[in-house]
């Protein structure tokens, strides 16, 4: 064991563990993580106090171990099978809730990963829409930005693959009953939309980074509490299991920007 | 009884410029790219291609090859950005644009499968994919719900491509992989006639259940009308269990199309002969 495998908690362990709360209470659903810091915080959950969630190698299976990112298939305890049409299935069915990427989000959730700029004329192509669109409007969806900036948290994205609470808004009981944007971690905190209007409110902030830091990385308006507690800390079982179980080779650190 | 086997050259023959050609696979895993490259050597142009998008998409629209393209995505996977791809949208080199939701692809091809002209679906709702396809509209359900959906056009194709692991001579095909992502609705998003699927190895009709249990056989003949023998057609791309993705290839793939120079030396070597040398210089 190095010695960090046994030093205090850094941002990106935080991090996992805040992704990682955001599946409490979830019960036997579909725990669907984009990225290596949302597929070990899925894997965290079902190991720490979420014990019925369905976790994917990222493939095509359910497995019931605890596996590493990038294990291998001698690793995998497979339970299920989930190829791409099955989660098309499951995601409509609604037994799903999926924590993606954001390459820009606004004060509602809406959120773009398709291009930066007008969508006509691309001033940076990235992934297209992906599923966003049927993510979010049939299910739970959470975002994971490793580097919150203004560029990120923008006052409108420029093209909506997930739609926010604003738009949802407008389409009816069916999609307001289903439609749910649950957290927003980013490097600086976590937040959430739990406002009279569902406007993005802080709703904790990493241990170091103040309230001004935040606002000045956040290119909106932000509901800001009285006060503002700090994201809690990973459980020493939580570390182990981390830096031990699910990524003993720190593919997590990769995400952030050194 | 028909012996559907053929070249990759036979079945792009049977394209006329202007096609709506899907092709299987998704993003950098199991895509006909031999039958892609046998497409960039042939003169076809202006190709609608409908694809979940990976290095098909990408070195199509490299060679200049793309009239329109309805896709959910591009990635490589490994690599998130396909960079031709990338440089052909910001360059907006691709005349037509059909940008929806993973799923919404999913229902224009089965509506298509099942010759419907749409399927009702709530994915796209709300989102700028209805605003960017003016072409979509939306449908009323008639019960006491009245929910608004959309409806979801069916995207019904000129010919369909897909790369499996085995077949018979009849087309019979198999996938022994871990997914069979949406070849079967490919096939059946196709009219009669140009429903071609490449695959590693031809293989007798009683050998098909001998590395396969039965759930291995999604894709009968009455869905495909020609067979191409193609070991190694994936490549660079997933092909499992037969080989997994050339991981550094598709490095070298990338980097090369970062630059014109890098990509012109890129295509010297690997793209400008037949098949057989593409094959030859890929061997490592």
């Amino acid at each position: 064991m190095s010695e960090t495998d046994s030093g205090p908690a850094t941002l990106d362990e935080i991090c996992v563990v805040a992704c990682a709360e955001t599946w409490r209470g979830d019960g036997e659903i579909f725990a669907s993580g984009m990225g290596p810091v949302p597929m070990i915080a899925a894997r965290l959950a079902r190991a720490s106090f979420e014990p019925d969630l369905l976790i994917s190698d990222g493939e095509a299976y359910f497995v019931a171990n605890d596996l590493r990112v990038g294990g291998g298939p001698d690793e995998k305890l497979v339970e299920g099978w989930i190829p791409f049409r099955q989660v098309f299935d499951t995601l409509a069915g609604g037994r799903r809730h999926v924590m993606m990427g954001a390459s820009q989000i606004d004060r509602f959730g809406n959120e773009n990963i398709a291009c930066i700029g007008p969508w006509e004329k691309p001033k940076a192509q990235l992934l297209g829409m992906r599923g966003g669109p049927g993510n979010t409007i049939n299910h739970a969806t959470s975002f994971w930005i490793p580097s919150q900036t203004k560029r990120v948290f923008v006052p409108a994205v420029d093209v909506v693959s997930g739609v926010g609470y604003d738009r949802a808004a407008t389409l009816g009981p069916w999609v307001a009953a289903h439609h749910e944007i649950r957290r927003v971690i980013t490097n600086m905190g976590v937040y959430d939309f739990e406002t009279p209007d569902h406007s993005m409110r802080l709703r904790s902030r990493h241990p170091g980074v103040s309230v001004d830091e935040i606002v000045g990385a956040t290119g909106f308006e932000l509901v800001i509490p009285a006060s503002v507690p700090e994201t809690r800390l990973p459980t020493g079982e939580e570390l182990r299991l981390i830096r031990a179980v699910f990524d003993p080779n720190g593919v997590r650190k990769g995400e952030f920007r050194s | 009884m028909a012996d559907k086997r053929m070249t990759a050259e036979d079945a792009v023959a049977t394209l006329t410029d202007g096609m709506t050609v899907g092709i299987g696979g998704w993003g950098s895993r199991r895509k006909p790219m031999a039958i892609v490259r046998a497409m960039l050597r042939s003169p076809i142009t202006n190709l609608h291609i409908v694809s979940y998008g990976g290095p098909d998409v990408g070195l199509l629209a490299a060679a200049g090859k793309i009239g329109k393209l309805t896709y959910g995505f591009v990635s490589l996977d490994s690599i998130a950005l396909e960079p031709h791809f990338r440089a052909a949208r910001q360059a907006c080199s691709i005349p037509q644009l059909v940008e929806l939701d993973e799923g919404m692809l999913q229902w224009g091809l089965y509506a298509a499968s099942l010759r419907l002209p749409f399927l009702p679906t709530r994915a796209g709702l709300g989102s700028d994919v209805m605003r960017i396809n003016p072409h979509i509209k939306t449908v009323v359900s008639p019960y006491p719900d009245g929910e608004q959906f959309v409806a979801m056009p069916a995207i019904t194709l000129d010919a369909a491509f897909v790369h499996l692991n085995r077949a018979d001579a009849r087309g019979n095909a198999q996938y022994l992989g871990p997914d069979l992502y949406f070849d079967d609705l490919f096939l059946n998003a196709c009219a009669p006639g140009r429903r071609f699927v490449s695959c590693e190895r031809v293989i007798a009709t009683e050998d098909l259940l001998k590395e396969g249990s039965i759930h291995t056989l999604k894709v009968n003949r009455s869905m495909v009308d020609g067979v191409i023998e193609s070991p190694n057609g994936a490549h660079f791309t997933t092909c499992e269990p037969d080989y997994g993705r050339d991981e550094a290839f598709q490095r070298d793939y990338a980097k090369a199309a970062a630059d014109p120079v890098g990509w012109s030396a890129f295509v010297d070597k690997y793209l400008s002969g037949s098949e057989a040398d593409y094959q030859k210089a890929v061997a490592r």
